[in-house]
């Protein structure tokens, strides 16, 4: 699904990265702990799921080949942690739900987790 | 092709930077048309090792280099050292402080990590005397997807 269809799935607003909006998603993961995301058996076209909106999820996305990120509750990074997504070609969005209902919603839209499995 | 080697210097708890080294290295094996499979491997590596090294460290060094057969991760720092490195590769050990787990690590996934995306993970420390982990990744003729770009 590309990311402009997955943002009204989930009324998520773009931060940043507006012309990354054709990305095609297929993968989501969900969590606060980056070694997770580094852990995970990650394919392409994947998006992370966080509430974490330090600098580090930022460049956990980029050593993981993460795509995109949606920060969950509203949350926005700071602009410094803006700019160095921008610099990586990293789109961000944020939406106004928690982590558990954006991940519910978008696994009923039928993502998968980021090793594939559902 | 003469060993490529590239090093860099970690400073301790600069959570701003901390990354970089292991994002400048992704970039580098992109570059020298590693496949990307192998990249995903040691840039995790290097990044799990970088965050330990800013984290726990005193005076990191962070070091690469790429063979022909190979591709070594060189990463010392001289912090307090691991007390007992087997307890210490248990998944989910962590001896990471407030701030550290603040930014996403601290899970005790780190070494774990480490040692699954290596081929061979060798780790020398000891109680106050620092900590040096060299991870090793095979490179075999298949794992470059090009031969363009090369530098020495």
């Amino acid at each position: 699904m590309k990311l402009s269809e997955l943002i009204d799935k989930i009324d998520a607003v773009v931060i940043s990265g507006d012309h990354k909006l054709d990305l095609d998603i297929e993968r989501i993961g969900a969590s606060d702990m980056m070694s997770d995301i580094l852990a995970a058996n990650l394919g392409t076209s994947s998006m992370l799921l966080t509430g974490l909106t330090n600098v580090q999820s930022i460049k956990t996305a980029v050593i993981a080949g993460v795509e995109a990120i949606l920060f969950v509750r509203n949350k926005r990074p700071p602009q410094a942690v803006i700019d160095t997504a921008n610099s990586h070609g990293i789109p961000l969005l944020t939406c106004p739900y928690s982590m558990f209902v954006t991940s519910g919603r978008l696994y009923a839209q039928g993502f998968t987790g980021l090793n594939g499995l559902r | 092709m003469a060993a490529l080697k590239k090093s860099f210097q970690l400073k301790s708890r600069d959570f701003i930077h901390a990354g970089e080294a292991s994002i400048s290295v992704q970039n580098m094996l992109k570059q020298i048309g590693i496949e990307s499979a192998l990249i995903r491997r040691v840039a995790i590596c290097a990044y799990e090792g970088e965050m330990n090294a800013v984290m726990h460290g005193e005076n990191g060094s962070f070091r690469i280099e790429v063979n022909t057969d190979k591709i070594i991760l060189d990463i010392s720092d001289e912090g307090p050292g691991i007390e007992d490195i087997a307890k210490a590769m248990e998944k989910g050990f962590s001896t990471a402080s407030e701030e550290y787990r603040e930014m996403g690590f601290g899970a005790g996934m780190g070494l774990p990590n480490m040692e699954t995306h290596s081929d061979r993970l060798d780790i020398e420390s000891e109680k106050g005397q620092g900590t040096r982990v060299v991870m090793r990744f095979s490179l075999s003729p298949g794992s470059r997807e090009n031969k363009t770009g090369q530098s020495a």
